[in-house]
């Protein structure tokens, strides 16, 4: 299952204010991120979700800490509520800095979703990011055609790849693995 | 008895130390008038730290308003008397309506008290210091929304840390005396906790040998801590110091009794400043200024 959740949306509701178009401010975000976990329950045990920036002017560091990474952790936790996976769209160099720069502080990645396909943001070790480009590429994997695809061993890939289902940017389904914005959950 | 507190003519976060000067020797109840009559300018800081002085009294201080009816009409435009007037018994004849129209002002004196105060501010100076930043600092568009970021995480400053409102200003002018170039200022200022106490009561705080004014700004602004023990916290000024640095700007945050700053090439600032007078809360300054060519800098 697919749901979309548009955050310019979520903080007009949040702020109960129509004027408001910048995410800024911590007790903004624990709101705004409070409601998109409302929307998540109703989503279904297993479900991709698109959150969408586009409309969203800035987002500042404490609303990306309190929006985006305590987002990606709790659903990356082995302790989640419900199978979770995120694809984050409308991005632009109006979220990246803040966004990045809480990914970098907490080691997170995310997927993006841009004019030219998906790409991953954040941190990631390199082979991590070469099997996620791979998976992205070949759209169903196993760690066999990881392996044989970055030219690492079947061992390394099947690692990486068990890191990037643990970072939300793979999802496991029917023993093969498939990359967020491949799938379409 | 009434001790006159001399504002001198141009007032900027280094001359405002004369006045914590005079101040700070007095009893908390003493009845002070700050005489602000010969003052020709001010700057953000200057004015926000004005208002900040009078909520650190106990009895209600007197203001002498400037003679100068340049001075009066900018401070007017600034919103200064506005808020001033909560806080003193103002003396001397001052604009009583705002004037509007062209003016250096991104954002007039505006209090910030709770989270909704941050959202009207980062809204209202948006458009404006887009034109600026651009057209007059000649910077990418990615210092514009950096420009918001900054200005929205040292507000929060107040709303998470003070305990106690406080004042942001922000304006653009040329700053001919000590660089000669277009600078746009921020300036945030609050009486409230300051950081020493502020991170003192974070759970488990154990302050080392050397605990004072100076460490504590030392282990927020330098290091990022915060007195909550949540890893994404402390980032706000740390998103601040790396603002500066990318746009070659300067932080300047002062607490207690120091001040900490992060020093561009163009300023000969000293990075730390230990016992100053004491000023209750934090006082924070940002500065960023016009683009020059390369080699061009002063």
């Amino acid at each position: 299952m697919m749901n979309h959740i548009d955050i310019s949306s979520v903080l007009r509701q949040t702020l109960a204010c129509d004027l408001y178009s910048n995410l800024v401010t911590r007790s903004t975000g624990a709101a705004v991120r409070g409601q998109i976990e409302q929307l998540l329950m109703d989503a279904g045990d297993r479900a991709l979700t698109v959150i969408d920036f586009s409309h969203v002017s800035m987002i500042d560091l404490s609303c990306a800490d309190e929006v985006v990474a305590k987002l990606l952790m709790r659903y990356a936790d082995d302790t989640r509520p419900q199978d979770a996976y995120f694809l984050f769209r409308g991005v632009t160099e109006h979220h990246s800095d803040a966004i990045e720069s809480v990914l970098e502080r907490h080691g997170l990645a995310l997927a993006i979703e841009q004019a030219d396909g998906v790409q991953v943001m954040g941190v990631l070790r390199d082979v991590e990011r070469r099997a996620w480009e791979a998976t992205y590429r070949l759209a169903r994997v196993g760690a066999g055609d990881v392996a044989d695809e970055i030219g690492c061993s079947v061992d390394e890939a099947q690692e990486a790849l068990d890191s990037l289902l643990q970072h939300r940017l793979v999802m496991y389904m029917d023993g093969d693995y498939v990359a967020v914005g491949r799938a379409r959950g | 008895m009434t001790t006159v507190i001399t504002v001198p003519p141009s007032l900027d976060d280094h001359s405002f130390e004369q006045v914590l000067e005079q101040v700070a020797p007095l009893p908390l109840d003493a009845k002070i008038l700050v005489d602000a009559r010969h003052a020709r300018w001010a700057s953000p800081y200057g004015l926000t730290a004005l208002l900040t002085l009078a909520q650190t009294r106990t009895e209600r201080p007197s203001f002498a308003v400037p003679e100068l009816d340049d001075t009066a009409s900018y401070w007017a435009r600034a919103a200064f008397f506005q808020h001033a007037e909560s806080v003193y018994d103002l003396r001397g004849s001052y604009p009583k309506r705002r004037e509007t129209g062209e003016s250096n002002v991104l954002l007039e004196i505006t209090p910030i008290a709770k989270s909704n105060d941050v959202h009207d501010v980062v809204g209202r100076v948006q458009e404006k210091a887009q034109q600026i930043i651009k057209t007059e600092l000649k910077l990418e568009s990615k210092a514009i929304v950096g420009f918001a970021m900054t200005l929205s995480e040292v507000c929060q400053n107040i709303i998470e840390h003070a305990g106690h409102g406080g004042w942001v200003a922000v304006q653009s002018y040329r700053w001919t005396k000590r660089l000669g170039r277009r600078v746009v200022v921020i300036a945030v200022c609050d009486a409230g906790l300051g950081f020493r106490r502020s991170l003192e009561s974070a759970p488990g705080h154990t302050p080392s040998d050397r605990w004072d004014d100076a460490s504590a700004l030392e282990e927020a602004v330098i290091r990022g801590v915060s007195r909550f023990r949540e890893r994404g916290r402390g980032q706000g000024l740390a998103g601040a110091r790396n603002y500066v640095g990318r746009w070659n700007g300067k932080l300047s945050v002062r607490s207690g009794t120091a001040r900490i700053a992060i020093v561009p090439s163009w300023d000969d600032d000293v990075p730390l400043a230990e016992g100053l007078a004491a000023f209750a809360g934090a006082q924070v300054q940002v500065i960023i200024p016009e683009a020059v060519a390369e080699g061009s800098e002063r």
